[in-house]
């Protein structure tokens, strides 16, 4: 046994030292492998020179500020400019039918006045899947808005999915919150 | 006695490229193998200039984070060996190793000359003799270069440490959000933000040259599509219509992205072209048809779907035709993406509120669940198909982690501040 080990160092050595000077072939094979680590680097040297960009923000319209004294009265169904919504549907519940129909009704007197219909849904579930989700919800409210005389140039919508949550962290309470449809005066 | 070895010489060239470590970040092992193989990465002698990296710890992160291996911790070492003919394998069968890898780095001002030795600690049969030289800005690329040699030659897969990723992190900043696209190291070292805005970033896609990726942006308020190629930070908008510009997945020739628009109504595949940028359409539905991704050979996509009720996953020829469903199990199976060779399919399934990542085997369709999150999304398999990265939410904050595809060992990769979420592993 301790033989065999010096024996094993011994033969390390030899073949250590002649690969190391003479063996083309070896080599050879060392270099293809080297410029296998060559492109490595050279993506990295990419890398190093990849330039990130900064999206500037939107068009960062306030939304809200020239509305009438009616929109922050608590006792005026304009007050109330997020819908929610039961999990995994799109359905305006019947507490928020009031709610919906009183925007629809100040659109409709006021065709020039324009909304966005932001789409949102809670985090559960994969995030594409949500901004589908999402649209469903704003589409939900954009067709009973429209049934109701708001003509399709007052009303955009956008989904966000789960990206933009109302309340951060996990649990019922904050998925029921997240779970919405904002109306976002222009 | 014939000893079968190899001393390569691998140059790696010095590059400019100036290494960000990785603030804050940890890497935790959260469930380990029990079958794992034990080997021991004995501390690499150090002469001459260090370096900022110790090439023998990134080796034993690697390959204990694989899941295939088990690293011996360096205190219960009985002897540090650098050098072959110091090795007393009776020390190393006692502590019940398998194998063990050696080594030497030789700093020489900017340049590092690396030489590590593998052996099988039953027979002290030498199974590897490499050296290499890196740039003081190369380290971790040489550590995680030999990290694949040592996998390779273990297991007979190639390695996927010297990889990318890419994923989007969000963070308050004095109350308003801010959005980050980044790429790392497959490990998360190095960061760089590729982009940045105060409205969402979304579902990155590599190109399959990894010199591009693809992702959603809503920095106009609405959702669009950019392909940005990496090395110029130079980004091109290709799909910015009404509703739905959402879920951009490459084709494996590259020319063509696969995406979900809902400008027909409600969202629906579409084939991009990214030469003249003419759109086909693949599905036409009522419902939520989303999610693309394509199989390796290029000759179908699987998507989700909620025709049938509750999203599952369904397979359709690019050329068009019927779509087949794929999932059965559970009220809930989406965001397909297979693995490089096409023989496994990764997904978010969900059962009674709860979302797990598993893969289903093409083959005979069986899917078998890897984790035990709650809220587990995104994943992405790594290019040998050895691990699936995904986000997971820990305490109310969104992590990566990764798990072995036979779901035995468990990482989780997470950083200071912010939530992580959205990976995908490069090609």
């Amino acid at each position: 046994m301790k033989f065999n080990k010096t024996c094993l160092a011994l033969a390390m050595t030899a073949v250590f030292l002649t690969t190391g000077c003479s063996s083309t072939d070896e080599q050879d094979a060392g270099l293809a492998d080297a410029s296998q680590g060559t492109d490595a680097s050279t993506s990295g040297l990419s890398d190093g020179s990849m330039s990130g960009s900064q999206f500037g923000s939107g068009s960062g319209m306030s939304s809200g500020s020239h509305l009438g004294p009616e929109f922050s009265d608590p006792n005026n169904p304009l007050s109330k400019q997020t819908i929610y919504f039961e999990l995994d549907s799109s359905q305006v519940k019947q507490e928020y039918v009031p709610v919906v129909a009183a925007h629809a009704s100040y659109l409709a007197s006021h065709p020039n006045q324009h909304v966005i219909l932001a789409g949102h849904a809670d985090e559960r579930g994969s995030s594409e899947y949500n901004i589908a989700l999402g649209e469903q919800r704003a589409k939900s409210v954009e067709r009973m808005m429209k049934s109701q005389g708001v003509t399709a140039a007052q009303l955009e919508i956008v989904s966000y999915g789960e990206e933009k949550p109302a309340v951060s962290g996990s649990g019922e309470s904050a998925w029921q919150q997240n779970r919405r449809v904002e109306v976002g005066y222009q | 006695m014939i000893l079968v070895t190899r001393i390569l010489l691998a140059g790696l060239l010095a590059s400019l490229l100036s290494v960000a470590q990785a603030a804050g970040l940890t890497i935790e092992i959260t469930k380990g193998s029990q079958t794992a193989v034990p080997i021991a990465i004995v501390p690499f002698a150090q002469q001459g200039t260090v370096g900022n990296v110790k090439i023998s710890d990134v080796v034993s992160s690697d390959l204990g984070g694989s899941g295939f291996f088990k690293t011996l911790a360096e205190e219960d070492m009985l002897t540090k060996p650098s050098e072959p003919e110091r090795v007393n394998f009776k020390d190393w069968q006692v502590l019940g190793q398998d194998y063990m890898v050696i080594g030497q780095v030789v700093g020489n001002g900017g340049s590092f000359n690396i030489q590590f030795h593998l052996f099988n600690v039953h027979n002290g049969q030498l199974l590897m003799g490499y050296r290499l030289t890196a740039g003081a800005n190369e380290l971790r690329r040489a550590a995680h270069h030999i990290s694949d040699l040592i996998y390779e030659k273990l297991t007979g897969r190639k390695g996927a440490f010297n990889t990318r990723i890419a994923y989007v992190t969000s963070s308050s900043r004095g109350g308003a959000k801010q959005y980050m696209l980044q790429v790392a190291d497959a490990d998360g070292f190095n960061p760089r933000t590729i982009a940045e805005s105060p409205e969402p970033l979304m579902a990155p896609a590599w190109s399959p040259d990894g010199s591009k990726i693809a992702y959603v942006s809503f920095h106009t308020k609405r959702s669009e599509i950019y392909v940005q190629t990496l090395a110029t930070g130079q980004r091109e908008s290709v799909s910015s219509y009404h509703g739905i510009n959402g879920a951009p997945a490459f084709s494996p020739d590259g020319s063509r992205l696969a995406i979900t628009l809902s400008k027909d109504g409600s969202p629906d595949i579409y084939v991009l072209n990214l030469a003249n940028k003419g759109l086909t359409r693949l599905t036409n539905s009522l419902a939520i048809d989303t999610e693309p991704s394509w199989s390796p050979d290029g000759s179908s996509i699987v998507f989700t779907s909620d025709q049938g009720g509750k999203p599952q996953l369904y397979l359709i020829p690019v050329s068009g035709g019927k779509a087949t469903r794929l999932t059965f199990q559970g009220d809930y199976n989406a965001r397909g993406r297979f693995s490089a060779d096409g023989r496994s399919l990764a997904m978010v399934t969900g059962n009674g509120g709860s979302y797990k990542i598993a893969v289903m085997d093409m083959a005979s369709r069986t899917v078998n669940v890897l984790t035990d999150g709650n809220l587990d999304e995104s994943p992405s398999f790594a290019p040998n198909g050895s691990m699936v990265l995904f986000a997971a939410n820990k305490g109310g904050r969104s992590v990566l982690s990764a798990v072995s595809t036979d779901g035995a060992m468990q990482q989780k990769l997470a950083f200071e501040s912010g939530e992580v979420r959205e990976p995908a592993w490069a090609p």
